[in-house]
């Protein structure tokens, strides 16, 4: 009894500790962090200064002074301008997007992997992860040449725009390319989960709505794209999220309008070097994830109930 | 007007021939039962029935309309699949609402219609269940169920109940009989089984390498098979291999190798000369330790028993005649005071009837 309990924390200890050490207490500094000041000279303002005599560290905070070190400043400036407010709609809208781009692009390519004889499976399933054996930045570099001025792509389609006499568009810098490079990127985080879980439907359920009376469009729907929900989740969770935080992509293809919260966080960080209303930024950003997730969750199970 | 015709189908997949010129007819209301050894094309002539699957040539018609090109979901025609093929995110009551819904049944109407096939099938209290809370003859009641809402014209079952054990099939055989009886739609009912056969159908057609060997009724079937295989197939039989000998009106003689001579119903065809088996059923041979001598219809050998297995109700008995050939028999145990009649080595004799036998010509 005791050997096996001892055989549990032997296994859990090393990747808990892992998690501790390495994201909760980060997360939690980080959520101390947003009620702090900023530095004189960016980062936080110092708790803790060296004694000039002694050369000892002391705490500078005390029950009298603890005005002077934490404060709500910052999470006012982020309820007060709502310019903040505004760009966490655009991302979550370009999340949003992405995601439900993703959902219609991977589904089908999904359920043909799903569909193929078992050694064209392999090969199409490696073909999806390949762009992970090249570098991230490598491939929206990439896009960055597709989708630039000079490139075949744009000047083929601008030909082809002037030819029925509109305007010719510019593709690279703009929400477009954001909204490109975020599909692009995110793709095979929804292609594998689904095709993970359409590879396991029986057949012989379609074989059984069909022989019911049920055509093509009501066999997916009835059958097919309720069974596939777990997987749809599973692949949302997996870019929506990733999607909402990434900064790289509205950075190299993106205009200035096409600025994402994740930007916002990272120039509050390095650039500003304002790591309390990063830190704020951060939070708020973690909290409305949750929110979302807890009501997607009561949602799904007030859902279940009902049928 | 038959309900449903198959003329002459044909269905190759490759150079493999699956469905080989079949050819029958199934009237209205008939329990009807394809039953053969596995591969022989049961499963392939029923998805050609439901619409999966296309004959290569010849025509199915289901109330005089030619089949060919309807999909299998306008096809009044519903399967029960082996696997159940229950949808595993709907209640039984949605399960069953769905072929309804499908077909457009009024929304008002549909609870009642799931009620009443519910009700049929003895699961009222389990309307609200999922697939998988239900035990494994629950769920085929209610792919039964699915299945009969939307009254099909013709009913097709393959194998439903293959997956349970031999208690709950036997009660699901009587519920089967007894639904069919109710719903008075016709099934077509594929089974390896033959005991499940003779039991549940009006009419059996056995199949052999994508052929129709024979189609009869049940006790046709079974004391009357068209050819060695059918005999083998169907229950335990004797098939002594014989040789015609002597042709009567009403009587003719053969010659049954290690044997000796016995009499016999004459067939179709017979001819002195002629070659074939003997098919000899083991519970239409008398089996004793002394039988009364000739009796003028009887035909009579004397033996040892070789080998006893007891069964409970019965104990088969297989016997080696004088001459070395092993004759399987059967002897209910009821009356004999002991657990069994006899033991391995006892001298008995045999005797049958010379109408007990069927005389089936190579
Ligand atoms: N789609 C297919 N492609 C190739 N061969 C097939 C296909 N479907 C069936 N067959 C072959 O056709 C033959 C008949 O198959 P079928 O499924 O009809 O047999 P069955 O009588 O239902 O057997 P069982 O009792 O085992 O279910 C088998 O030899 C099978 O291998
Ligand atoms: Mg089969």
């Amino acid at each position: 009894m005791k050997s096996k309990s001892l055989a549990k924390w032997l296994i859990s200890g090393p990747p808990l500790l892992y998690l501790v050490l390495f994201f909760a207490i980060p997360s939690l500094i980080m959520a101390f962090a947003a009620f702090r000041f900023p530095g004189d000279y960016g980062g936080l303002l110092p708790l803790t200064a060296a004694n000039p005599d002694t050369g000892a560290t002391e705490l500078l905070i005390n029950f009298g002074n603890w005005r002077d070190f934490l404060t709500l400043e910052n999470f006012q400036r982020f309820f007060e301008e709502p310019i903040y407010f505004e760009l966490f709609v655009k991302s979550f809208w370009y999340a949003g997007l992405t995601t439900v781009i993703c959902i219609v692009l991977a589904y089908p390519l999904a359920w043909l992997i799903a569909r193929s004889p078992k050694k064209t499976r392999d090969l199409l399933v490696l073909l999806v992860i390949l762009p992970f054996w090249s570098n991230f930045l490598i491939r929206v570099y990439a896009w960055m040449i597709i989708l630039g001025p000079q490139s075949y792509f744009s000047r083929s389609l601008n030909y082809l725009l002037g030819l029925v006499g509109i305007e010719p568009v510019s593709l690279l810098f703009s929400q477009f390319a954001v909204i490109v490079g975020l599909v692009y990127v995110h793709l095979p985080f929804m292609v594998l989960p689904l095709y993970a879980n359409l590879e396991k439907h029986d057949m012989a359920l379609l074989d059984a709505a069909q022989d019911l009376g049920a055509n093509a469009w009501q066999r997916f729907w009835k059958v097919t794209w309720p069974l596939s929900l777990p997987g749809v989740w599973a692949g949302t969770a997996l870019v929506f999220i990733p999607a909402l935080g990434m900064f790289a992509i509205p950075d190299l293809l993106g205009g200035t309008n096409s600025m994402m919260i994740g930007n916002l966080i990272k120039q509050q960080y390095l650039d500003s070097r304002d790591w309390p209303f990063g830190s704020v930024l951060s939070i708020m950003l973690t909290l409305t994830v949750l929110l979302l997730a807890a009501l997607a969750g009561w949602a799904g199970s007030r859902g279940k109930d009902k049928r | 007007m038959a309900l449903l015709e198959i003329r002459d189908v044909v269905k190759t997949f490759g150079d493999f021939t699956a469905v080989n010129h079949v050819s029958l007819a199934v009237e209205a209301g008939e329990f009807f039962t394809l039953l053969g050894p596995s591969g022989c094309g049961k499963t392939t002539l029923l998805r050609m029935l439901a619409g999966f699957e296309q004959p290569d040539s010849g025509e199915i018609l289901l109330d005089g309309k030619n089949m060919a090109g309807v999909p299998p979901e306008k096809r009044p025609v519903h399967t029960v699949f082996q696997s159940y093929a229950l949808f595993p995110h709907m209640t039984v009551a949605q399960n069953i609402a769905f072929p309804l819904k499908m077909a457009g049944v009024a929304a008002a109407e549909v609870p009642k219609r799931v009620d009443e096939v519910l009700e049929d099938v003895r699961l009222q209290q389990f309307a609200r269940r999922y697939p998988h809370e239900l035990s494994g003859g629950q769920r085929q009641r209610v792919a039964i169920a699915r299945a009969l809402v939307n009254r099909p014209r013709l009913l097709l079952l393959d194998e439903p109940l293959s997956a349970l054990d031999a208690k709950l099939r036997e009660q699901m055989q009587i519920e089967l009989i007894n639904l069919q009886k109710e719903v008075g739609i016709t099934f077509v009912y594929v089974t390896h089984d033959q005991g499940e056969a003779l039991a549940l159908s009006h009419r059996i057609a056995v199949m052999s390498q994508g052929q129709v060997e024979q189609l009869d009724a049940p006790e046709t079937i079974y004391s009357y098979p068209k050819s060695r295989f059918v005999a083998d197939f169907i229950g335990q039989c004797n098939l002594l291999d014989a040789t015609i000998t002597d042709v009567q009106p009403g009587r003719m003689k053969v010659e049954i190798e290690g044997v000796g001579t016995a009499e016999a119903l004459p067939v179709p065809g017979a001819q002195v000369g002629g070659k074939g088996t003997l098919t000899l059923r083991p519970e239409k041979i008398k089996l004793g330790a002394s039988l009364p001598q000739g009796g003028v219809d009887e035909v009579h050998f004397k033996g040892r028993v070789h080998d006893c297995l007891y069964l409970g109700d019965v104990t088969i008995y297989i016997v080696e005649l004088d001459n070395g050939t092993l004759v399987e028999t059967m002897l209910p145990n009821s009356g004999s005071g002991k657990a069994k009649f006899f033991d391995d080595n006892d001298l008995v004799e045999l005797a049958w009837r010379f109408d007990a036998g069927h005389f089936v010509l190579a």
